[in-house]
């Protein structure tokens, strides 16, 4: 076992050569793990909860139908959108914060007016719930992926009902999707984590057996991350597939619980279903922080773009994490806001 | 004009002719105006775009090109292709509508001014005569006459170059003739006769020299000013400026032209005769001192100046070429003077003196009836040297075949060659006495025969001789007709002869006859026709039955298809016809796409996996086309610029191979977990998986039998596990996260229990092998042949109608996977109602939840956690209101009443499988432990309502078979 680890870590090097390394001395405070506040949503279950492409907003997906708008900094309720039939299941926000998508149980994708919170567009096509949305870079184009084993690629600037494109490779429902500048990653309960490179005409298959309950890419592009239920999180090579780190300890049997890495790439955060959220160092594969959330399961959670601050969802409650206790920290959304 | 009866064919009809209208037929409304409406030449309607509709349009309704607008142009350039400079042109950003003829770009083809006739344009001149008038200094136009560009047509040109000048007609030159048509002009001249300057004009032009030649007279061409006034036909209203102010010097107000007069304004030859004098004259001035004659001063018009008859004017009046032609036709003389057109003759060239003969031309030779046009070259063949299907499929080509390579001359057919060729139909039966013989006599006959001509012909008596030349003969002419057989066989004629055989058949009298010419109705009535010929046994029934008025050839052809497609659809294969109805719509789908590249074994990736050999092993790799408009979207360039289709390239496959559907059960029932029964497994397969599963493609059933093989070492563990049970739970090498804390021993045998059966599920998953499926699903019988289905039939039963759609689920157990519960699809569309239902566990027992082995909360794939824990409640209860904590409890009394609806609905399901007589063994093992499970939750919620902490503990410590599973496996990895 032990060898195999040091094969991994040769492989490791290689991997993440282009990533970012930090200063040891400084991740240690770095890891979000002070309570700073807890938002009743009044929601029903969070099923999501996302911070807008800036971190200033959380949107948090209800299972009451609703998708809600936060500010993050002073734990105010902004809006409440609603129109969906059933739970809301994912949600994302535009590059500009001048538009809002969200997904649902009701097979439907909507494209929302933050200001107004009116629906703009409401895309029906799925033969199943929609299990997770995100906007592409410009916000020109929706994916949504649904357990009907399909990903969809809605217009935002034409009226069509009809996706662009659908990708029915998935052989199963798709759990996750990310967004990257010309790739689309998926991971899907066949077991399989798809990326498809628009740029070159491409689509990597590839097999991770268990069913994959979240992907991620890396901040700096090169790998992706992938929650399975096998209670493993991997990290991958994105070029080659080849594993690039293993993180386990956690619980994820059964649910559809999320990943993500931190803001530099230096952890792997997982959620788990004994209540905690576990941060692993990326590099070295081991339980850097176990962070006791609650008692339930923890949903969902989501990392800062650019902050150490992270927001998890356990039952009707999001709570927002930061680096260091609450005086401090308030100082900083000032400095933001100024 | 023309109303000889002759010419009524000659007409030329323009426009669609109106409807004829039937009388009985009630009147029908017209379309009210706001009703019509315009299409284009697309279908699209048409708009009109004006001052109220809004202006410029160009191309997809005022957008260019596309729906979504304006498409960017992209700006290409690289090293080796430098970008062209582009310019756009207006014509860039029409569409053809623009372009059309009443577009703002018209594309026609019209004469350019270079070659337009050097006729003024009317309306150009009339505006230009408007402005001259209304432009401060009159006649200022007449400048930019004068200096006008020099450009003339080609026509006056060439004109020039012959000789002509502006002013003069065209044609040879003449002597001017005094006696002129002025006497019968005149005569039809009313108003005020012709004055005494025309007459000195005449006399002057009596003084011609005699060898001058003079020019024709110009012709000035007939306008054709369109009538738009209201009035009578040939009628001018009065004119203020010539009636009031005396004009240029008309002063008759004639109101009517008459005929000739005008053909005479239009001839231009009339101009100088009606010019008046002068003065003011008219009949209602009276008669003036100046004038003389007072004749025709009160004139009263009278119908005799008008014409009675069309046409009835004499032909001189000039108008050849521009009325219709026949009243000029009997002119004989018109053809010598047709020559004098042409002008100046060139020098040391005479007009011939008498033309020469027209051509007579000969109707072409009638053709023979039965002229072929086609010309083949007969191919050389060695019948014998070729293959039967090349001597075939030449034969087809030639057509009408000879029978033989050359042609014998008719000395040389035998009688039956000859019948053949005369139509007549061969005799049935043995060709030749030979056939009639035994083998053995063959033998004995040809034998005899060696021997007659080994031998010297001295010893023969002539009875002797006389039987060899017999058997000879008989034999060469058997080899003769035999081998004359196989040649003709292939031929035309005696497949006629064949089909005849076959149709007058009295089988194929009642028999209903394909018909394989069904598209085209006359030729299946000829079709038609001929079979009934051929029934009735008719000897040449294709000539009777084609159409004579067809051409040769096409008669040939089609008497080739008909004999072939006689031969083709035979009676006997029609007596199977009228089991069959032939199909209305051709189905022409015989074919399904599925993906060129598929994915690799599965078996390999999981052993991949097993080893973390992450990489090669478990990638694959394929060619995926991007939509246009998302590249478009993510401001990329299209990776395949001519890429025709959208995703991953597919091929077709034949849709109705058996071993298709075959695999398409397989995959669909894997995704669809263990609860396929082989009778619902085709509709299923059918509207459930859109796309085909791939042939090879190993499914998970494949893999959850070869997991089932390879499962000694699992079942090892599962032993071990059973030994080390209790070990294992106080201290849980792997997750110490969650210490369990309810008491081991009465957990230890719950799951004990739990993995007995879980073993037995596994006994009664492992799954025959693929042949077995095949035969099940080939035999197409609803027997369940093993064990194993029947669990699956059971479970699908539960299931039952709500499998619809493509769902998906957890997949079942591999080898790697701790066996997942068979999980049965729920309805996607009712979220809602599994959210009630699943909660009541939660508020029973926290250890249910997680673990999923609830049917009624089974989900596919990764499932949502439940809405709120027991202690949530608590907690939340304790920061919220009271009123909310009431709504709970309500929930909570919900949830209850729910459950117990549950319990009796689960007892009804064990009734009813009962009934059923279906062993249900799992399910119902499934059930027991359900019920156990939730015994135990209520316990444990009865104890959760004492102490909060270990309410939640339990759930984790009443370990699931999973985890135990999987902690095992951690133990297996240790140990390896």
């Amino acid at each position: 076992m032990r060898e195999q680890l040091k094969a991994l870590h040769f492989n490791q090097s290689g991997g993440l050569r282009a990533m970012a390394f930090p200063q040891p001395k400084l991740q240690a405070p770095q890891l979000p793990q002070h309570l700073l506040r807890t938002l009743d949503c009044k929601q029903g279950a969070v099923r999501a909860v996302r911070f807008n492409a800036d971190g200033n907003y959380l949107l948090s997906c209800g299972s009451d139908k609703s998708l809600r708008l936060w500010s993050v900094s002073r734990g105010t309720l902004l809006k409440s959108y609603s129109g969906h039939g059933y739970e809301v299941l994912d949600a994302d926000g535009s590059y500009d914060n001048s538009q809002l998508c969200s997904c649902s149980s009701d097979k439907t994708v909507i494209l929302w007016d933050v200001a107004t919170g009116q629906v703009v567009r409401k895309l029906r096509g799925h033969a199943g719930k929609v299990n997770c949305v995100q906007f592409n870079e410009e916000a020109t184009v929706m994916i949504s992926g649904s357990i009907d084993g399909s990903v969809r690629c809605w217009d935002t600037r034409s009226r069509r009902p009809e996706p662009i494109q659908i990708l029915d490779e998935a052989r199963d429902g798709v759990s996750s999707i990310k967004v990257s500048e010309h790739e689309l990653l998926t991971g899907s309960v066949d077991g399989r984590v798809r990326r498809y490179d628009l740029r070159m005409g491409q689509m990597h298959a590839d097999f991770i057996d268990s069913p994959i309950t979240c992907v991620c890419f890396s901040q700096d592009g090169q790998c992706t991350l992938s929650s399975s239920l096998d209670s493993t999180v991997r990290l991958l090579d994105k070029s080659t597939g080849e594993l690039l780190g293993e993180y386990t300890g956690h619980k994820n049997t059964g649910y559809k619980l999320d990943c993500c890495l931190s803001n530099k790439d230096t952890h792997v955060l997982s959620c788990s279903e004994d209540g905690h959220v576990y941060y692993w160092d990326l590099v070295e594969g081991s339980l850097s922080l176990k962070l006791l959330v609650g008692k339930a399961v923890v949903q969902s959670l989501s990392f800062h773009p650019t902050e150490p601050c992270l927001l998890t969802a356990m039952e009707g409650h999001v709570q927002v994490w930061g680096a260091e206790p609450e005086d401090t920290v308030k100082e900083e959304p000032t400095e933001t806001d100024a | 004009m023309a109303s000889d009866s002759d010419s009524e064919e000659d007409f030329v009809t323009y426009g669609t002719p109106l409807e004829p209208l039937d009388e009985d037929e009630p009147l029908r409304k017209p379309i009210p105006i706001q009703d019509q409406t315009v299409k284009d030449e697309k279908g699209r309607f048409k708009r009109f775009h004006g001052a109220f509709t809004g202006g410029f349009s160009a191309g997809y309704f005022n957008t260019v090109g596309t729906k979504e607008g304006w498409a960017p142009s992209t700006f290409l350039s690289s090293r080796k292709q430098k970008a062209e400079k582009q310019m756009a042109r207006p014509e860039d950003f029409m569409d053809e509508e623009d372009l059309g003829e009443h577009g703002i770009a018209p594309r026609e083809i019209t004469t350019t001014d270079d070659f337009a006739s050097g006729r003024r344009d009317q309306i150009r001149d009339k505006a230009r005569a408007i402005s001259s008038l209304t432009a401060p200094i009159p006649g200022d136009n007449v400048l930019e006459d004068l200096v006008a560009p020099a450009r003339t047509s080609v026509g006056v040109e060439l004109l020039k170059k012959m000789g002509w000048k502006e002013g003069q007609g065209v044609g040879p030159r003449m002597k001017r003739k005094p006696a002129k048509q002025k006497t019968d002009a005149g005569a039809k001249v009313y108003g005020l006769p012709p004055k005494g300057s025309e007459e000195s004009e005449e006399e002057e032009d009596e003084y011609v020299p005699e060898n001058v030649t003079f020019a024709p007279k110009d012709v000035t061409p007939i306008d054709f000013t369109p009538k738009d006034d209201l009035h009578g036909l040939g009628y001018r209203g009065l004119n203020p400026q010539q009636a009031l102010m005396g004009g240029s010097g008309a002063g008759h107000l004639n109101l009517f032209t008459m005929d000739s007069d005008r053909a005479r304004s239009l001839l231009g030859d009339c101009g100088p005769r009606n010019r008046r004098s002068g003065g003011v004259t008219g009949q209602a001035f009276g008669v003036g001192a100046m004038e003389e004659e007072d004749a025709d001063i009160y004139h009263r018009d009278a119908l005799s100046n008008y014409d009675a008859v069309l046409g009835g004017e004499e032909p001189g009046d000039g108008l050849f070429g521009w009325t219709a032609p026949q009243q000029y036709s009997r002119r004989k003389k018109a053809s010598e003077k047709d020559a004098a057109y042409l002008g100046k003759i060139l020098e040391g060239f005479t007009l011939a003196a008498n033309s020469k003969d027209t051509k007579t031309i000969y109707p072409p030779p009638t053709l023979p009836r039965d002229y072929r046009p086609v010309h083949y070259f007969r191919p050389v063949l060695d019948l014998a040297s070729v293959s039967p299907q090349v001597a075939l499929a030449l034969q087809a080509s030639v057509g009408h075949m000879t029978q033989d390579s050359q042609p014998k001359g008719r000395h040389q057919l035998d009688s039956s060659q000859r019948g053949e060729l005369l139509g007549e139909s061969s005799l049935q039966g043995p060709t030749s006495v030979f056939d009639l013989l035994d083998s053995k006599d063959r033998e004995r006959l040809v034998g005899m025969r060696r021997a007659a001509e080994g031998r010297p012909s001295t010893e023969r008596t002539p009875e002797d001789r006389r039987a060899a030349i017999v058997a000879a003969g008989v034999a060469a002419a058997a080899a003769r007709a035999s081998s004359q057989h196989a040649l003709a066989s292939h031929s035309l004629p005696t497949a006629t002869e064949q089909t005849l055989s076959v149709w007058s058949s009295p089988a194929a009298r009642s028999a209903h006859t394909f018909k394989p010419f069904e598209g085209n109705a006359h030729k299946q009535a000829r079709y038609d026709m001929y079979i009934s010929k051929l029934k009735q046994g008719d000897k040449d029934p294709l000539e009777c039955s084609l159409d004579p008025g067809m051409t040769e050839w096409e008669r040939g052809r089609e008497r080739d298809e008909f004999v072939r497609a006689a031969m083709l659809y035979k009676p006997s294969s029609s007596s199977l016809s009228n089991r069959f109805t032939s199909a209305k719509t051709e189905d022409d789908g015989n074919t399904v796409e599925v993906p060129r590249d598929q994915e690799g074994d599965v078996d390999d990736k999981q052993a991949a996996v097993k080893m973390k050999m992450f990489g090669k092993l478990t990638r694959d790799t394929f060619e995926w086309h991007p939509d246009k408009l998302l590249c478009k979207r993510f401001n990329i360039p299209h990776p395949y610029p001519g890429s025709g289709f959208v995703g991953l390239p597919k091929i077709k496959r034949d849709k109705f191979s058996v071993f298709n559907f075959l695999t398409l059960t397989d995959s669909n029932s894997a995704m669809g977990g263990r609860t396929e029964a082989p009778s619902q497994s085709v509709p299923t397969a059918q509207h459930g998986a859109p796309k085909p599963a791939e042939a090879t493609k190993r499914s998970r059933w494949d893999m959850t039998t070869a997991a089932s093989e390879g499962k000694d070492p699992l079942s090892e563990f599962l032993s071990v596990a059973r030994s080390e049970a209790s070990s294992l739970q106080q201290g849980p090498s792997g997750q110490e996260a969650t210490a369990p804390t309810a008491d081991p021993p009465a957990e230890s045998k719950a799951e004990q229990q739990q993995k007995e059966e879980e073993e037995e599920e596994e006994e009664e998953e492992s799954r025959p092998p693929m042949d077995l499926f095949k035969a099940i699903f080939a035999s197409s019988s609803d027997e369940k042949s093993s064990s194993s289905s029947e669990g699956e039939s059971e479970e699908e039963e539960e299931v039952g109608v709500e499998q619809a759609g493509p769902q998906t689920l957890v997949p079942p157990n591999t080898g790697t996977n701790p066996p997942a519960p068979p999980a049965p699809p729920t309805p996607t569309a009712t979220p809602v109602q599994q959210e009630v239902k699943s909660s009541p566990g939660q508020s029973g027992s926290a250890a249910v939840p997680p673990r999923g082995h609830k049917p009624e909360e089974e989900e596919f794939g990764p499932r949502l956690p439940p809405p709120s824990y027991p202690w949530t409640e608590r907690l939340s209860s304790s920061m919220s209101s009271a009123k909310e904590e009431k709504h709970k409890k309500k929930c909570k009394e919900k949830h209850k009443a729910k459950k117990e609806h549950k319990h009796k609905k689960d007892k009804k399901h064990k009734k009813k499988h009962k009934k059923h007589k279906h062993k249900g063994k799992q399910q119902q093992q499934q059930k027991k432990k359900n019920k156990k499970v939730e015994e135990e939750g209520g316990s444990s919620s009865s104890d959760g309502s004492a102490d909060s902490g270990s309410d939640t503990d339990d759930g984790p410590g009443a370990l699931s078979t999973e985890e135990l599973l999987k902690r095992l496996k951690t133990l297996g990895g240790k140990k390896m």
